[in-house]
C-alpha cells in the first residue's frame, strides 16, 4: 500500500515538474534560437566564403533528464510498440540546447558562422535499471572569423 | 595550437602529416552529484552537475590530446572527433582525437 503512495506522489510530481520544467525550456530554446538566428551552423565541411579568414573549435555540451512521469509513460510504450514522444521530445531539448551553447561560445568569439556541426548522443544511464533516464548531447563545429 | 575539426585549412599549406594523436578522460561523479541527478530523474530537466563533468573531462581529454600533439612537434590539430561511452555504470569516458600537422 505504502509503495502505491509513493509511485503515485512519484508520478504527480514528475508530471507537475516535468511538465513546467520542459515548457519553460522550450521558452527559453525559443527565444534563444531567435537571437542567435545570424549566427548559422551548418554541416558542410568548406565554408562558402573566398575571403580569408581564421577558424576555431566551438562545442557545447547538455546533459538532460527525463521526469519520473514519462518514463512511466514509456515503459507502458513498450510493451505496445510505436512512438515514443516523451524521450522525442527529450532528444529534440537535448539537439537544440547544445547547439544554441556551441553558437553562444561562437557569438562570443565574434564568429560569423559555423560549418562541419557534429552532434553526438551520449545515454550516461546505460546499464542500469530504467533504460534511457538521461542523456548527454555534445554539439561541436568549426567556427569562422573574419 | 590550431584546433580545428576540418580537413583542410584553406590558405595554409600542410607541410608535415605527424598521425593519429588522442586524449581520453574517464571520470565518475561523486555522490552529491548523484543525488542531485537522482532526484532530477524524479522532477525532469537539465542535470548541471554532469553537464560541468563532461564539460571538464572533455577539456581534460582534449589538453591530453593537444599535451601529445606538441610533443610530436606539431603546430595544429585538424579533423578532431569526440566520442562519449559509458563503461561502467557511473563512470564516462570521453575521447579526442585528431590529426597532428604541421602547418606553414
Amino acid at each position: 500500500m505504502l509503495d502505491l503512495i509513493v509511485f503515485l506522489v512519484l508520478l504527480t510530481l514528475g508530471y507537475g515538474f516535468g511538465r513546467r520544467a520542459e515548457s519553460q525550456h522550450y521558452k527559453s530554446i525559443i527565444a534563444r534560437e531567435k537571437q542567435l538566428q545570424s549566427i548559422p551552423a551548418v554541416g558542410m565541411k568548406v565554408p562558402p566564403l573566398a575571403r580569408p579568414y581564421t577558424v576555431t573549435l566551438v562545442c557545447g555540451n547538455v546533459v538532460i533528464s527525463v521526469d519520473y512521469f514519462k518514463r512511466f509513460l514509456a515503459g507502458l510504450r513498450s510493451l505496445l510498440g510505436g512512438r515514443i514522444t516523451s524521450y522525442e521530445s527529450l532528444l529534440d531539448r537535448a539537439r537544440r540546447e547544445a547547439i544554441l551553447r556551441m553558437k553562444e561560445q561562437a557569438a562570443g568569439m565574434g564568429a560569423k558562422l559555423i560549418f562541419n556541426v557534429q552532434l553526438t548522443t551520449a545515454s550516461l544511464t546505460r546499464g542500469k535499471r530504467g533504460g534511457i533516464g538521461s542523456v548527454e548531447v555534445l554539439a561541436y563545429g568549426t567556427a569562422l572569423i573574419e | 595550437m590550431l584546433l580545428t575539426n576540418i580537413e583542410i585549412i584553406p590558405g595554409k599549406r600542410i607541410t608535415k602529416h605527424l598521425g593519429l594523436v588522442q586524449g581520453s578522460s574517464v571520470r565518475s561523479k561523486h555522490v552529491g552529484r548523484d543525488i542531485m541527478a537522482g532526484l532530477k530523474n524524479i522532477f525532469g530537466g537539465e542535470l548541471k552537475g554532469y553537464t560541468e563533468l563532461l564539460q571538464e573531462s572533455r577539456d581534460e581529454a582534449t589538453e591530453r590530446m593537444v599535451a601529445q600533439a606538441e610533443a610530436v612537434g606539431a603546430n595544429a590539430v585538424l579533423n578532431i572527433r569526440f566520442s562519449t561511452s559509458s563503461i561502467a555504470v557511473g563512470a564516462a569516458e570521453i575521447f579526442a582525437y585528431g590529426t597532428a600537422v604541421v602547418l606553414e
